[in-house]
């Protein structure tokens, strides 16, 4: 094993410039490295030296105060402390006990649980048996949603070899320790990423949250004291373990510690997995990292904490990403989610998407979740449909507020957090759309009137494209269209060789 | 001592028991926060959030089902906040269900509209879309509706956790949530044991029995038909209840006057058919005990535990005493002795049959009780229909003059009133049975250990030197863990009952829709209603079944003996396997 330090070794594979420069890659940190097939290739860059050296004499506790030291805080999306959550379920007795990896990554265009898996199984297994040794437990299972093919292979191939090499298993490494790994499979439900869904569809039935408390950590899996915690908190352990507890709570800000994965996406012109220090700006991300927005459009908006985060606007870049500031200012970490919105974006319409996400996957058990979204979603159909109406917003407003108060679990208590932050920061853009029916944008197709202008050279070919004859026109004079029976399908539009069709 | 801890609610201070949730605590010291899918006998779900409250250092509202409370606790249940929280809440609830308040089967005992009023909901600030489902009705006993379901998923629990049958579950996500059998089957094709506990536990009307009611004003209209009532022992018991009378009333002179006044033109009561079905019952069992026949005997008088069992415990066919239950022994009766005696032609009959069950409803329409080709039965309605019925024809029962049953198909036995609570049938057994074998009077006719709300009840009772074990279970759920151990163990006992519904059929589907402050499954109610029941026990002449004249007289007359062949003929059926359809395991609880 070679002393390098664990987390700076892809600066040497993939370059100091560019994209990688500023990033700090912790959790990604094997990721394109090594082979996520061969368990030789993971020893050498230290892998399982963590684990091996808490059960050469490391006490539980030990390991636990370690953990808590760090101010790893859970990268699922709440950020609870992971160190007290490992300490709640050691303090249990039990005959048996639970830790699980949540791997159900649901949030859309958010894949860093799977590239962490499909790049780096064995940290994950590594994570959890360290976890397994300091909370008392022998039985580990990941849940990894099915739609993750390879992800699952490589972990089961992992797991596999981890046994053989008796890293996983009965009476690892001669310790007396041992721990064990399954794979259970999930069909793909949003709702099963919250923690009692997941444990509630692992025990076989359909995966609805249960009021908290019991909290898991004392009535968990089949009512025994779980662990669980998300595939990029797991990968974080083994760093935390080797590199010790001050290394790592010197990156990061005071109460957000070490670096989080964020999957860029949207209006910018580097997409993919970003790996930065908490604390780092919005700014930096978005233009030194991800190159800025194409086309030179400006910036409006960014999306963090997926589908139930919030958006934030431009003006507010400079805001550093970590628990504490997203969370001021109306958003979330979540799991990692950002999607950056540029000036041709409406923000209305924008809330409606995200909505009409957590809308349909709302697992439909309490009443606030359930109805009130679709309620929501309604109304935010209207507006961008032009049929808006004095008060709309007021409603969203008191609808939003009681279903984040009063909804029973994670997912229906962060759902109206799109529609509510684009309320706070884009209150105009709902006015124009209810007052004036208009969409600055111009992205609400219905809100749109299709007209010909002077350059209109009368030759018939909107007349053809239209579908409801709603154009009409001699051959070789304007033509005109008639704004009642146009159904603002664009087909003029992009027909017209000349120009002569206005959209707005 | 249990712990005692202080809290806070509404800025006052309470010392109040530990280890329980908020509402609970806020229960015992006299708030009464609002809920709907909140029961006491069922898990917690947590899911209609009309139960939130204010918790200091909670930044979200807390539902008070569920969480426990702790020393110190500050807690607000009535704020401005709050209220307008919940207030939107039921109104979501609202939006999305049918506004038919006046024409539903619900009216003016539904839990949601007296939410509703409760909170105050005067205008609509959200409504939308609503949700549209076909209305179930292949069931001969239980109709679904989802259109106006709530999806609080009381039935949901109390058909897992409580009657183990566990035929419904969510399906679905979102708006589109619904609660259905598995794979949407028909409900006939189902599991259902059409005990019609969704019913009793529903707060709307997503969940009523199948209304016969109109078929019986129809065959009360027609002047060629002779027209028959018989009168299950529960619903004596509960149907003033109906007419805001208090539970445990017993009513049963002005029923029979009432169904008079509805135009039937003999009413005899199912407590003489409990008589007779003990007779056979207990002979049955002794035959058994002595020529070494299958034990333990169960017995079959439950038309909700007869498809259950038939569906989840054919392997305990053989076990199940092969007597029809009393409603369907009256049926035979009427068909044929009572048609001989008074000379008419049986098809020219109609025998309708007032219950406190819905799944009777199921088995008055099964093939194999059928008696020379016809129904025993034509018509089953509930406790509620029959209160509909004497409600919609104008009739007074609260103050109207008191009748007695017809004969000869009314006198009965304490032994045959008992038969409507749990362990009834079991005491009322044990009396007959104990003389027939020790040739001795029972010194005391009172079996205390299998009366009471316990959900399996065990007892031995000495027969001259023979000692019989017994077992009584109410509820499915309960009737199956007894089963279970009978599997195990099958010479534990000798005799057991069991029951369908929970306190047995003073607490069946088709009883009246509780009041305002009162649950379904109530202990306190089902304890009256049986009170009812075994008050009338204490007071009648003969407290034996074989000791009824006109049980002495019907054999003599026209049964020949027990167990006899007309006995077998007319009396006696069989039960074969149903294989079950679909079954959804119950949520994980702990």
């Amino acid at each position: 094993m070679t002393k390098q330090s664990m987390h700076d070794r892809s600066l040497d594979v993939f370059g100091k410039a560019g994209f990688f420069k500023s990033q700090l890659r912790i959790a990604l940190r094997n990721c394109g490295i090594i082979d996520p097939e061969d368990l030789d290739d993971y020893l050498n860059v230290r892998g399982f030296e963590a684990l091996a050296k808490v059960l050469s004499g490391i006490k539980s506790e030990a390991v636990i105060a370690e953990i808590k030291k760090s101010g790893l805080r859970g990268r699922g999306g709440a950020g609870f402390g992971t160190g007290l959550k490992w300490e709640l379920v050691a303090r249990e007795r039990s005959d048996q006990k639970y830790v699980i990896c949540n791997a159900d990554e649901g949030d859309p265009g958010a894949f860093m649980d799977r590239s962490i898996i499909e790049g780096d199984p064995f940290t994950v297994l590594e994570g959890m048996a360290i976890a397994g040794y300091a909370v008392g437990s022998d039985k580990g299972i990941v849940y990894i949603r099915a739609e993750y093919p390879l992800a699952i292979k490589r972990l089961e191939k992992a797991i596999e070899a981890a046994k053989k090499a008796n890293l996983l298993g009965k009476d690892i490494l001669g310790s007396g320790f041992s721990f064990d790994i399954e794979i259970r499979l999930g069909a793909g439900a949003f709702v099963c990423g919250e923690e009692t869904a997941l444990m509630q569809s692992i025990e076989g039935h359909r995966g609805m949250p249960r009021p908290r408390p019991p909290y898991p950590s004392a009535s968990g899996l089949f009512c025994k004291p779980t662990l669980i915690n998300n595939v990029e908190t797991w990968a974080n352990v083994p760093v935390v373990i080797i590199e010790g507890a001050d290394w790592f709570s010197s990156v990061g800000t005071e109460k957000s510690k070490g670096t989080k994965v964020f999957a860029l996406a949207g209006k910018i012109n580097n997409t993919g997995l970003v790996e930065v220090p908490m604390g780092t700006t919005l700014r930096h991300v978005i233009f030194d990292i991800g190159g800025g927005i194409p086309g030179g459009k400006k910036l409006k908006a960014v999306q963090t904490g997926g589908p139930s985060g919030g958006c934030i606007p431009a003006h507010l870049i400079d805001t550093p990403i970590d628990y504490e500031s997203l969370g001021k200012i109306g958003s979330i970490m979540g799991s990692g989610g950002m999607i950056v919105i540029d000036e041709d974006s409406c923000m209305v319409s924008i809330a409606k998407f995200f909505l009409e996400f957590t809308q349909s996957e709302s697992c439909g058990k309490c009443t606030p979740c359930r109805e009130g979204t679709k309620r929501m979603l309604e109304i935010l159909t209207r507006i961008t449909e032009g049929q808006g109406k004095a008060g709309d917003i007021e409603k969203l407003e008191r609808l939003g507020n009681t279903i984040k108060k009063a909804s029973l679990c994670g997912l229906g208590q962060s759902a109206p957090n799109p529609v509510l932050s684009t309320i706070k920061y884009f209150r105009n853009e709902y006015e124009d759309h209810i007052n004036n029916k208009k969409c600055t944008a111009g992205a609400c197709e219905k809100m749109l009137s299709y007209t010909i202008n002077d350059k209109c050279i009368g030759c018939g070919a909107c007349k053809k494209a239209c579908p409801v004859n709603a154009i009409s026109g001699a051959v070789k004079q304007k033509h005109l269209i008639d704004q009642k029976l146009c159904t603002k399908c664009g087909e003029c539009y992009k027909t017209c060789k000349f120009s002569a069709i206005d959209k707005g | 001592m249990p712990e005692k801890i202080k809290i806070t609610i509404n800025d006052k201070d309470y010392e109040v028991r530990a280890n329980q949730t908020i509402m609970q605590a806020a229960d015992s010291v006299g708030f009464k926060i609002p809920r709907l899918c909140y029961h006491p006998k069922l898990s917690i779900e947590g899911a209609c959030r009309v139960c939130i409250v204010e918790v200091e250092g909670m930044r979200n509202f807390v539902a008070s089902c569920a969480y426990p409370i702790y020393d110190g606790m500050k807690i607000r249940t009535n704020t401005d906040e709050l209220r307008r929280a919940r207030r939107d809440i039921v109104e979501l609830i609202l939006d999305n269900h049918p506004l038919d308040c006046h024409t539903c089967e619900r009216d003016g005992n539904c839990e949601l509209q007296r939410l509703a009023y409760a909170m105050g909901i005067k205008t609509r600030h959200f409504e939308g879309e609503k949700k549209h489902y076909d209305i179930d009705v292949s069931s001969t006993s239980v109709v679904r509706n989802p259109n106006k379901c709530i999806l609080c998923g009381r039935c949901v629990r109390i058909c897992s956790e409580v009657q183990a049958v566990h035929n419904l579950g969510f399906s679905h996500r979102g708006f589109k949530t619904v609660v259905m059998p598995a794979y949407n089957e028909a409900f006939s094709d189902t599991v259902c044991s059409t005990c019609g506990q969704c019913i009793n536990v529903c707060p709307t009307a997503a969940f009523v029995e199948k209304n016969y009611t109109q078929d019986v004003f129809e065959a009360l209209s027609r002047n060629d038909v002779i027209k028959i009532a018989q009168v299950a022992p529960s619903v004596r018991a509960a149907i003033g209840e109906d007419f805001g009378l208090p539970a445990g009333r017993n009513m049963e002179k002005e029923t029979a006057a009432a169904l008079r006044k509805l135009g039937f033109d003999y009413v005899f009561d199912t407590q003489f058919s409990a008589d007779l079905t003990i007779v056979e019952e207990a002979n049955e069992l002794l035959y058994r005990i002595k020529t070494g026949g299958k034990l333990p005997m169960i017995t079959s008088c439950s038309a909700a535990w007869m498809k259950y069992m038939e569906q989840f415990f054919p392997d305990l066919i053989d076990n199940i005493s092969t007597c029809k239950s009393p409603m369907s022994m009256m049926g035979a009766m009427i068909k044929t002795y009572f048609a001989e005696k008074i000379k008419a032609d049986p098809k020219n009959i109609v025998s309708v049959a007032v219950m406190c069950c819905t799944a009777k409803k199921y088995e008055a329409a099964r093939p194999e009780l059928m008696v020379n080709g016809m129904r025993g039965v034509d018509h089953m309605i509930t406790t509620r229909e029959a209160a509909w019925m004497i409600k919609s024809a104008g009739i007074d029962l609260v103050n109207i003059k008191g009748e007695e049953f017809d004969e000869p198909l009314g006198m009965s036995s304490g032994a045959g009133a008992i038969f409507g609570a749990t362990g009834g049938v079991m005491e009322a057994a044990i009396r007959t049975a104990y003389e027939i074998l020790t040739g001795k009077e029972m010194p005391d006719l009172d079996v205390k250990a299998v009366r009471g709300l316990k959900g399996i009840k065990e007892g031995a009772v000495m027969m001259g030197d023979k000692e019989i074990r017994v077992a009584v279970a109410h509820g499915l759920g309960n009737a199956a863990e007894l089963l279970q151990e009978v599997r195990k163990n099958p010479d534990k006992y000798h005799f057991i009952e069991v029951m369908g519904c929970p306190g047995g059929c003073v607490g069946g589907g088709g009883q009246p829709y509780v009041g305002l402050n009162c649950i379904p499954l109530d202990e306190g109610l089902l304890k009256k209603r049986a009170e009812a029941l075994y008050n009338l026990d204490k007071n009648k002449k003969y407290r034996k079944s074989h000791e009824n004249p006109d049980i002495k007289k019907i054999y003599k007359e026209f049964l020949g003996e027990p167990l006899g062949k007309k006995s077998h003929e007319l009396l006696h059926t069989h039960y074969k396997q149903h294989f079950p359809q679909g079954i959804i395991p119950g949520g994980g609880k702990c």
